[in-house]
């Protein structure tokens, strides 16, 4: 099984190189996101205790190094197809904070104006071309995207992103076949968090990697690479994206990762053996990379300094979207069809 | 001015909308190489190449899915559902993704598609590959819905499907194919939303789709020959929009609705129409609407017991006969 950070150039080996194949702006930058998406999903659950944040959210906590590698190697014009997890995925291409924590909280100021809510984010203007509620129904929509890349001759990339469940359904095995069969400049992520909702994934697939594993049965090279650290996953994302662009089809990379939290906000995950959880604590992302940073010679001062002030922008954050209204009920009957109404009848 | 049956003027229709517009392409399972398996898309793969008429896996999930991909960012796909049967399995883009995108997204993402699929009862294919299904399509909010009865229609309603900035569900009647109707030269392009009175009369309505055009058609002939009871025919053609003008002015004048549906009884279309009129009309009517449908009944194979089910030029008459 290829492992595609084997293949990277050494770092975060005590002393390596400060302009390795990363460098120390595109790193703090990571940095920066992963501490972002982690206190705006903190931030998310401490509104849903207070009942600010009404309906369900999932949650990436853990999972912060995914979502911030494969952003961070897009390059603008690319897209991103989510799904109801999909709160990371949406921050790590630039959304506004407060945009993606008023539609959580249902206000005016929400992506979506409180029409979509959390399990579908969605702005366009930042490539983020909707986050997908149906297990698996956005692997051929991004399949889609992709075949007009083809079509237009256009270069950019359609970056697909789903759990280990989403393996088990119909339509990730037709996309993947679909994709291969088509040559597609399509990238599938498979975020690997060991949980198919409240299933460990090991029960519910009779071979060992549920994306890496099943590569082969289209064509394509097992890519499984580890999750938590963000210079693993922007490598593999810059090799996949690169294949894209060059004509050279889809990849399939399952990534291992871990989530703290339960699958959604019902749930307290008491189903997680004991120890599981803390042992991956030892290897949180932001944890791991925090270390990263200071082994490549960054102050601890630079470091505190964007931990700081990503905190004050997430409380900003929150005080816009606890001032930000309702929205007015007219919108309830806006945008059904492109003429902006909802008339069925002539 | 040309005669063309219904089957060719499915390919006509696609070939004037991919010769327009260079971000048309085609989809599907078996409609290249092949022509299709009911041969509707014969010589599109010669004329317009094999980047923008593709054949697919079967795939149906992958091929709606993709569908939606390429509309959401630029491109006009048409995409073909061989049996509507088969919308079943690929249910999911039908009802939560195509028409429900650009809501959620607050008009953020767009959809313009059309997806055609082969409709309806007379092949003697059994329950599974026989059916009617446009009421499936029709009860979801954001999409459109047509069904065209004659060669020209399907020309002049794929014209308006493909140059639709929402997802249309173009439902062709398999028992139509064969059917032949002038066609006139040049371009075609009809309005959706538009129904057609195909048969004026003074006596009684008659609001029929499809299949049950032409048969709703041989029924009001012989009312008039056998009965003197003069109906008016209409062809209601689109679903979503509905023309509600076009039946609400013509149970004005008539005072009779009947409605002739070939999908199985509970939920069909003739139900709403007769739930509006009931609310919008009820003092034009002279006698309850009555509805003529095939019972709520998988479909039999064998060609009698098939016939037997369906909606008859002879039930029509006889039921409206009774009601009179």
């Amino acid at each position: 099984m290829a492992r595609i950070e084997d293949r990277a150039p050494a770092t975060a080996t005590g002393d390596a190189p400060l302009n390795d194949d990363i460098g120390e702006e595109l790193r703090l930058r990571m940095y920066r996101m992963q501490v972002e998406i982690r206190e705006a999903e903190q931030r998310a659950y401490d509104l849903f205790l207070q009942n600010l944040v009404k309906g369900t959210s999932h949650l990436s906590l853990g999972q912060e190094a995914v979502a911030t590698g494969f952003a961070a190697a897009m390059q603008p014009g690319d897209l991103s197809f989510c799904t109801y997890r999909g709160h990371a995925h949406t921050l790590a291409r630039g959304v506004p904070i407060e945009r993606v924590l008023g539609e959580l909280m249902g206000r005016d100021i929400g992506l979506m104006r409180g029409k979509g809510g959390s399990m579908h984010l969605t702005s366009a203007e930042h490539g983020v071309m909707g986050s997908y509620a149906i297990i698996g129904a956005h692997l051929p929509i991004a399949c889609g995207a992709a075949w007009r890349a083809q079509y237009k001759g256009a270069r950019d990339v359609s970056v697909c992103f789903f759990g280990d469940g989403t393996t088990n359904i119909g339509a990730f095995h037709e996309a993947l076949n679909f994709a291969a069969v088509w040559k597609l400049p399509v990238v599938f992520v498979c975020e690997n968090n060991l949980y198919m909702e409240y299933t460990p994934i090991g029960d519910v697939i009779p071979v060992e990697h549920p994306a890496a594993s099943r590569a082969l049965a289209y064509g394509l090279e097992p890519i499984l690479i580890d999750g938590q650290d963000a210079d693993a996953v922007y490598r593999a994302a810059s090799a996949a994206y690169d294949k894209a662009r060059a004509g050279g089809g889809p990849s399939l990379i399952e990534c291992l990762t871990y989530r703290y939290s339960g699958h959604s906000r019902a749930d307290p995950a008491k189903y997680r053996p004991e120890g599981e959880l803390d042992r991956w604590k030892e290897r949180d992302p932001i944890k791991l990379y925090r270390k990263r940073l200071q082994q490549f010679g960054i102050a601890e001062a630079a470091i505190t300094a964007i931990e700081a002030d990503v905190k004050a922008r997430v409380d900003d954050a929150t005080e816009t979207c606890k001032a930000s209204p309702p929205p007015p009920l007219d919108i309830i009957t806006t945008d059904v069809y492109a003429d902006g109404g909802w008339a069925w009848r002539n | 001015m040309a005669e063309l049956t219904y089957r060719d003027a499915v390919a006509r229709g696609i070939a004037q909308e991919m010769a327009r517009d260079p971000d048309v392409v085609f989809l599907g399972e078996d409609v290249a190489k092949a022509g299709g398996v009911f041969k509707t898309t014969v010589g599109l793969l010669d004329q317009f190449g094999p980047v923008r008429v593709r054949d697919t896996p079967i795939s149906e999930q992958a091929i709606l899915g993709a569908a939606m991909g390429a509309a959401m960012t630029g491109l006009k796909p048409i995409a073909e559902i061989m049996f509507s049967d088969f919308l079943a399995v690929c249910f999911d883009y039908i009802a939560n993704e195509f028409p429900k995108s650009r809501y959620m997204s607050n008009g953020q993402l767009k959809c313009p598609l059309v997806v055609r699929t082969g409709n309806g009862a007379g092949s003697r294919f059994g329950a599974q590959h026989s059916q009617s299904v446009e009421n499936w399509a029709m009860m979801i909010p954001g999409l459109k819905v047509v069904a065209p009865s004659t060669p020209r229609d399907v020309i002049g309603l794929m014209a308006a499907a493909v140059r639709d900035p929402d997802p249309v569900i173009f439902f062709e009647h398999k028992s139509l194919y064969a059917v032949k109707g002038e066609v006139p030269d040049g371009e075609i392009v009809d309005a959706l939303g538009t129904a057609r009175i195909v048969r004026p009369g003074r006596d009684a309505t008659i609001v029929a789709l499809a299949l049950m055009v032409p048969r709703a058609v041989e029924a009001a002939e012989r009312l008039q020959a056998e009965h003197g009871i003069d109906c008016e025919v209409i062809d209601v053609r689109s679903l979503v929009p509905l023309d509600t003008r076009t039946i609400l002015g013509s149970v004005g004048r008539t005072h009779r609705l009947f409605t002739v549906e070939e999908n199985p009884r509970l939920c069909g279309w003739g139900a709403e129409i007769v739930s509006i009129v009931a609310d919008e009309a009820f003092y034009d009517l002279d006698g309850p609407p009555v509805r003529i449908t095939t019972p709520h009944l998988p479909l039999p194979a064998a060609d009698t017991l098939e016939d037997a089910v369906l909606p008859s030029a002879e039930r029509i008459v006889d039921r409206v006969k009774r009601a009179m």
